[in-house]
């Protein structure tokens, strides 16, 4: 058996995004680290600073799968994939929760 | 022979259009999203519970070395996503240089890492302290130590695999027709970046 066809789609997968933005992505990843830091010591109240901290963490962790991960570049079927332990999550924490 | 048969027979995942490797190690990145969900999710249930064995933000751990090594972390992202790119085009002095970039990041982040350790150690703050929380218990040092410890047991992973895949780059293993393995170094790589992207918010930062 040829083993060169099997790296074929990752050939296919490196034509089809020859130039997506890396080093936007990297400056903007490192300019919400910063807003994070500071954010945190804001002194609001403690559950908008949680929730503005999830919302910009929850950001910084899309990009990297949207562009460092290639996820963007992938087919759908992959994004359902990706996606498919988050409900999972959701379930485990919650049954824990109702442990306690 | 269909398609689906071929595709098999070349080692593709029929239905998913991606090698079979690639499949694998997305599996395991997903499996592994369940191991650190589990973790998060005890250290939050964990605060919520007993907050005052939980100190502020800033008050026991060192903020701004963390977020120095999140940023370390996020430049060892952009080195090793290039240095996929670099093979992508066939250019196999850029996927060494981006790779030993990657390796020197990863190794900082880990160094600095236990150098934090080290550090909250002398001052009493390990794993079964309670000296930092007002009603005694071992919470806040024995969740901060595991979670942290964990990911970075998984970066210092990822650096030794990065070794491999710069070991196998010297020998000529990969070209833009053949770059699976470092596409799949590469994920791994990047989801330990995401992991700790999370970690630092909830651990340091909240």
């Amino acid at each position: 058996m040829d083993p060169q066809p099997a790296q074929e789609a990752a050939m296919e997968h490196a034509e089809e995004h020859k130039d997506p933005p890396y080093f936007l992505v990297w400056g903007v990843l490192f300019i919400l680290t910063i807003l994070e830091v500071f954010f945190a010591f804001t002194g609001l109240p403690k559950f908008w600073i949680a929730t503005g901290l999830i919302i910009m963490a929850l950001w910084k962790a899309l990009l990297v799968a949207m562009y460092y991960m290639h996820l963007r570049f992938e087919p759908r079927r992959m994004w359902i994939l990706a996606a498919s332990p988050l409900p999972l999550a959701v379930i485990l924490v919650i049954a824990v929760l109702t442990e306690f | 022979m269909t398609t689906d048969a071929m595709a098999l027979e070349r080692g593709y995942m029929p239905g998913m259009r991606v090698y079979n490797l690639k499949l694998g190690m997305w599996v395991f990145l997903l499996s592994e999203v369940m191991f650190f969900t589990g973790l998060i999710g005890s250290y939050i249930i964990l605060r919520f519970a007993h907050p005052t064995q939980f100190a502020e933000p800033g008050v026991v751990l060192n903020v701004p070395l963390t977020a120095f090594n999140t940023f370390v972390l996020i430049c060892s992202s952009v080195t090793m996503v290039k240095a996929y790119a670099a093979i992508a085009t066939g250019d196999q002095k850029g996927l060494k240089i981006w790779l030993l970039a990657t390796i020197a990041l990863g190794t900082f982040f880990v160094g600095i890492q236990v150098f934090e350790y080290i550090a909250l150690a002398q001052h009493g703050f390990v794993p079964m302290a309670s000296a930092y929380a007002a009603e005694g218990g071992a919470l806040y040092g024995s969740t901060f130590y595991t979670m942290t410890g964990f990911h970075g047991t998984h970066v210092t992973i990822g650096v030794l695999c990065l070794w491999f895949v710069l070991w196998r780059a010297w020998k000529g293993a990969y070209s833009a027709d053949s770059l699976g393995g470092v596409e799949i170094v590469g994920l791994y790589w990047h989801f330990v970046d995401l992991v700790w992207i999370i970690l630092f918010t909830i651990v340091y930062l909240i």
